[in-house]
């Protein structure tokens, strides 16, 4: 698929409203993939995190939310601390969920989780897991 | 000289500088406003004042006879005053009676969106600096003598460069290490890029001509203890270390060493291999002598030993001998003093990978060299074997503002290219892998030798950075990505070489206060301009050279060298210096003798006579800084044409 | 007697109750009693990272307003995620003022703000190095267990971001050997030392939740530990009961137990019991009982 670029594309709301949520500056991003390496999450992910970063740089957020990365992201921060460009990863990955999760869309559904499970799992799984993955 | 003038008249050019200051400000506008002002005798403006029509009419307005003084309205005086000045004195008028207001740096360029503004600003800097103008005084510049020799800190290549060009070209030089040999870490690597040539073969010739040089004098074992004076004068006191061999005796035949009994790391292989207490540098060492490490010494520690006492035929161990500080005179100084790699420990997310098989590049060389701790076999520090499978990261330590250094190290995507190619040659069938974000291989031959690195020594690069290193077992496993497949990427590594960045000498912080120069946020010596005086420092009769300023290959540290040397010649030249005229002075009526200026000033031009209490400048190596005027309580210190009197009628004009 | 005020958090009163009991009796034979916050509300398990979420902050800056009304200047806490939570909180307090306005004015009926320097957030290792002392603790070692080796996890939360890592390096942490060496116990080299363990995703993500066990605790087995010791309940429900289902797929894996900070130092310096064994899905006991640490 071709990509269109024009000062627009690269300018529109999802971008912005993913800068002003993560607080993060993404551009200064110079593609090292050190998250990526360090990702324990990365080898589940349709698209390695360096990889979202890329597709905010130039525009193409539709495409980073048809995939399953942010979802898969474990919010373990390994990213941000080792950026050589202080870009917070962690913070741009929860800025994406949050611009689907705010449409009132939930990617779990708490009604899903066997009774099975919810005896077993500790309550900081679930209530973390509500908390970052439902709206 | 000017009769008729009357002294605190003058003449008023404003520049357009093409559009750059002529499309802000309004020249006309401005030139309306200033006809007339007190003391004005006419305003005329021009294209470029610089050109050479623009020198003309300047020159013909200092020799009309009718101002006492001319300022230039144009650009900031750092590029042009000088260029006036010299006009001036040639049409016959006090070069000193010339000043610049500045209103291109300070004014349009940076207020391009406020015309209105920028002209109204443009008139109050030229009405100020009419004000001072008509309150300055003819001065005449300062002269002095200059002492032919020169001082070069650093003998690694490009310190030995500079002191050879220095020294054929007949001056006495004195070239100075702290180490016990000449040769810094070009002496360590084994071939250099992009040709191969053996570094050492192509090194020692040099090392040996620099120590068979008449003109120059080494001072190794040493280092700058203080420094003095001012350019053409400087005055060092310099620590000869004890050796405790007499150098006189020694001729580094190296039987102390092989009695020796104690053994340590050696700093020169980089830990790899090792030496003895008494020992010399390496087997080209220039000059060939033995030191003592008074720190692994047996006989310093227990009092028992003296092996080496009972091994020297010519009686040259000394354990009396004692640090010796020499005075010599200089006219000029070059600093040459290099390079240290980023201590790898500073990696914490690959220190918990670290073992004797994770070395950084200069480790590698020594594995590489011929005259190495394994005569230029790759074999692994930890068990001897020969390591099949290599990883080579780049930028460790570079390109990392949040953690660690910010800059580029600038040759380290080559010597990787190269130790990849090396290791290759070595171990046909290993297998190496470079880490890398980019290559940068813009030196003339350098792209096609890392092409060729790729294409046919089969070297495998993989764009990323890696995240972590850890042990397992007897392998190092390294956990990187490759951004173009978007893949993470792990290998079992027998053996990681770091490309650590590179960083200024340990002590550099401590010597360029020494010198009284400036080094840049990143602890490099600073250049006086970036492009146009690349190897002067702001401290006059100061050069640099080497990696010393910042990284660099062997090419353009000769380069620089070269240069450096040259700046040297040119300086040394002329029998007398001049020096601006503008210095501060005291006037002991209002001196209270407090001594705050004596703290002020960064150049050690202010002396405090205790026993009359009073302050003095020396004109010679007062910068005309102002921090002095400043800093007294009582107003009794003024600058030359920067009086205060100067001062408040400047901002009296525009207020 | 000294007295530390201390939050517990959710988890530390049903499957994590372990981690609790143990370090009360740890700190009772210490000489320092752990007083319960009165009310204490869930500090939401995860820090907001959304610039504009102010309400996940409520819930954390209110527990720290009760630790304040203590009159003491610190809150002990054990979990990692609560941690995390209430110490970046309060940092955010302290140091963002346009949100301390808005959330103390939104805690209007409170009796008194919070400005974010008035409560130290202090993890128990920290507590123990820095108010008990290492030193202290280790004389207190009534059981020398012959060579029990263990791999210490730090986990994410304790150590990141930086600015709230318990440890100067928040890559190669070392509180925890310097602790544990003190007492007599080895630590093995743990290269996973710092490594996720798959944190929230363990209710959706199963399969990698299994992969990130497989490798840490693969990790710790091959060099040798005979436990992983963690100051996470999550950490340990991923670490712990996740081993029954990679040992059904991989072969040779060998399962090792996982234990709290507190469990293993109660019963170093004396406790008959490291609590209810039953809440372990890898049993600790055959190697507790073969160390000497439990009868
Ligand atoms: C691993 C590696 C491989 C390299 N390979 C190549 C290559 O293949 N080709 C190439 O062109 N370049 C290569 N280089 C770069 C090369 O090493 C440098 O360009 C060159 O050595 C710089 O010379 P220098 O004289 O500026 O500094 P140095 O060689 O560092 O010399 C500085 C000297 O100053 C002395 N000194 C320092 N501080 C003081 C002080 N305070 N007082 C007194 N003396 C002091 C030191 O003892 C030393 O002798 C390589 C560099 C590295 C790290
Ligand atoms: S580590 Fe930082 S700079 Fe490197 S790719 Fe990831 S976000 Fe970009
Ligand atoms: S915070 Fe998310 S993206 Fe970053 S390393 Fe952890 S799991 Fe990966
Ligand atoms: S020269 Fe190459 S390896 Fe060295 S810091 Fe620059 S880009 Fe990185």
């Amino acid at each position: 698929m071709n990509v269109t670029l024009s000062s627009s594309e690269l300018k529109k709301e999802g971008i912005e409203k993913t800068a002003q949520l993560s607080g993060a500056n993404f551009f200064s991003c110079y593609q090292c993939g050190k998250c990526t390496a360090g990702c324990p999450a990365s080898e589940f992910m349709d698209i390695p995190p360096h990889e979202v970063i890329r597709l905010l740089q130039i525009g193409q957020i539709e495409e980073i939310l048809e995939k399953n990365s942010i979802w898969i992201c474990a919010s373990c921060i390994t990213c941000a601390v080792r950026c050589p460009k202080g870009v917070d990863l962690a913070k741009i990955m929860e800025a994406l969920r949050q611009i689907v999760l705010r449409k009132n869309v939930n990617y779990v559904h708490p009604s899903s989780v066997s009774k099975e499970e919810l005896r077993t799992l500790p309550q900081i799984a679930l209530i973390a897991n509500f908390r970052k993955l439902t709206g | 000289m000017i009769k008729s003038a009357r002294l605190n008249s003058v003449g008023v050019f404003v520049c357009h500088c093409g559009i750059n200051i002529a499309s802000t400000v309004d020249i006309e506008e401005v030139k309306r406003q200033l006809a007339g002002y007190p003391g004005v005798e006419f305003v005329k403006d021009y294209q470029y004042m610089c050109s050479e029509p623009g020198q003309l009419l300047f020159k013909e307005a200092c020799r009309s006879e009718t101002v006492g003084g001319v300022v230039v309205a144009s650009c900031s005086p750092r590029l042009h005053e000088t260029t006036f000045r010299r006009a001036a004195a040639e049409a016959g008028m006090n070069p000193y009676r010339v000043e610049i207001a500045n209103i291109r740096e300070q004014c349009s360029w940076v207020h391009h969106d406020e015309k209105e503004k920028a002209t109204i600003k443009a008139v109050d800097i030229i009405k100020s600096v009419i004000e001072r103008s008509k309150r300055n005084e003819s001065l005449s510049s300062v002269s002095i003598k200059t002492v032919k020799k020169v001082l070069v800190v650093g003998a690694g290549i490009s310190g030995m460069q500079a002191a050879l060009n220095i020294a054929n070209s007949g001056i006495e030089t004195y070239l100075l290490d702290r180490e016990p040999s000449i040769g810094g870490r070009m002496a360590q690597l084994s071939e250099t890029f992009p040709t191969l040539d053996c570094s050492q073969c192509i090194l020692t010739p040099r090392m040996v001509e620099v120590g068979q040089n008449k003109r120059i004098t080494l001072m190794t074992y040493s280092e700058v203890e203080e420094v003095s004076g001012y350019v053409g004068n400087f005055k060092v006191k310099v620590r000869r270390k004890a050796a405790y061999v007499d150098w006189d005796k020694c001729t580094g035949c190296g039987l102390c060493s092989e009695k020796c009994p104690k053994k340590v790391p050696s700093e020169f292989d980089r830990s790899l291999g090792r030496r003895k207490a008494i020992y010399s540098q390496f087997p080209q060492a220039v000059p060939n002598k033995t030191v003592i490490d008074r720190e692994s010494c047996l006989y310093f520690k227990t009092g028992k030993c003296r092996l080496c006492v009972e091994a020297c035929p010519l009686g040259a161990i000394d354990f009396e001998q004692e640090d010796r500080i020499e005075e010599i005179e200089v006219g000029a100084i070059v600093v040459a003093t290099g390079y240290d790699l980023y201590e790898k420990e500073k990696i914490e997310e690959y220190r918990i990978g670290y073992c004797e098989d994770v070395i950084d590049g200069l480790a590698f060389e020594r594995l590489l060299s011929s005259s190495g701790p394994t005569q230029g076999r790759v074999l692994r520090p930890s068990d001897g074997t020969v390591p099949k499978e290599v990883v080579f990261i780049q930028c460790v330590g570079s390109r990392d503002p949040d953690h660690h250094l910010p800059y580029c190290s600038r040759i380290c995507c080559m010597y990787t290219a190269k130790h990849a190619m090396l290791y290759k040659h070595r171990v046909p069938d290993g297998q190496p892998y470079v880490f890398y974000m980019d290559i940068r291989s813009g030196g003339k031959n350098y792209e096609e030798f890392v092409q060729r690195t790729i294409e046919e020594e089969r070297v495998l690069y993989i764009r990323g950075r890696v995240a972590r290193l850890y042990r397992d077992g007897k392998k190092v496993v390294v956990v990187g990505a490759d951004t173009i497949s978007g893949k993470k990427i792990e290998i079992r590594a027998d053996m990681v070489v770091l490309a650590m960045a590179m960083r200024p000498s340990g002590g550099i912080g401590e010597l360029s206060k020494k010198l009284k120069i400036q080094v840049d946020q990143n602890g490099f010596l600073s250049e006086a301009h970036p492009k146009l005086r690349p190897v002067e420092t702001l401290t006059r009769g100061v050069f640099l050279a080497g990696c010393a300023q910042a990284p660099k290959d062997i090419t353009d540290t000769v380069s620089q060298a070269g240069a450096a040397a040259s700046m040297v010649l040119e300086l040394l030249s002329n029998e007398e210096l001049t020096h601006s005229p503008t210095t501060a002075w005291v006037d002991e009526e209002l001196c209270a003798g407090c001594g705050q200026c004596v703290a002020q000033c960064a150049y050690g031009a202010i002396e405090l006579d205790t026993r009359r209490k009073k302050a003095h400048v020396n004109d010679i190596l007062c910068q005309g800084c102002g921090a002095c005027v400043a800093a007294c309580p009582s107003a009794a210190v003024n600058q030359r044409n920067f009086s205060i009197s100067q001062y408040y009628s400047m901002i009296e004009s525009i207020v | 007697m000294e007295v530390v005020s201390y939050m517990p958090g959710c988890t530390l009163k049903t499957s994590g109750r372990n981690f609790e009991k143990s370090a009360i009796t740890l700190f009772d034979i210490l000489g320092v009693t752990m007083e319960e916050l009165d009310r204490w509300v869930c500090c939401g398990t995860t820090y907001s990272l959304s610039s504009d979420n102010i309400m996940n902050q409520l819930a954390p800056v209110r527990t720290l307003l009760r630790a304040k009304e203590t009159g003491r200047r610190e809150l002990l806490v054990l979990c990692s995620m609560c941690y995390n939570t209430l110490r970046r909180a309060q940092s955010l307090v302290l140091h963002d003022k346009e949100k301390r306005d808005k959330i103390n004015e939104f805690m209007y009926r409170e009796k008194t703000t919070f400005d974010g320097d008035e409560i130290r957030v202090v993890h128990l290792l920290n507590y123990l190095k820095d108010s008990v002392g290492f030193e202290r603790v280790a004389k207190r070692v009534v059981k020398k267990p012959s060579d029990l080796k263990i791999a210490l996890y730090y986990g994410c939360m304790l150590l990141r971001p930086h600015e709230v890592s318990v440890d100067e390096s928040s890559e190669d942490p070392t509180i925890m050997e310097e602790l544990f060496s003190l007492c007599g116990v080895t630590p093995v080299y743990f290269p996973f030392k710092t490594e996720c363990c798959g944190s929230y995703q363990t209710v959706n993500q199963r399969d990698m939740v299994l992969s990130r066990a497989e490798r840490i605790v693969g990790s710790a087995a091959k060099n040798g530990a005979d436990m992983i010791v963690v100051s996470c309940p999550l950490c340990c429900h991923n670490l712990d009961s996740s081993q029954q289902r990679v040992a059904d797929t991989v072969r040779g894996f060998r399962k090792i137990p996982v234990m709290y900070i507190s469990q293993l130092l109660a019963l170093l310096v004396g406790a008959d019991d490291a609590g209810d064994y039953r809440l372990h899905s890898v049993d600790p006991r055959p190697v507790l009982k073969e160390k000497g640490l439990i009868g």
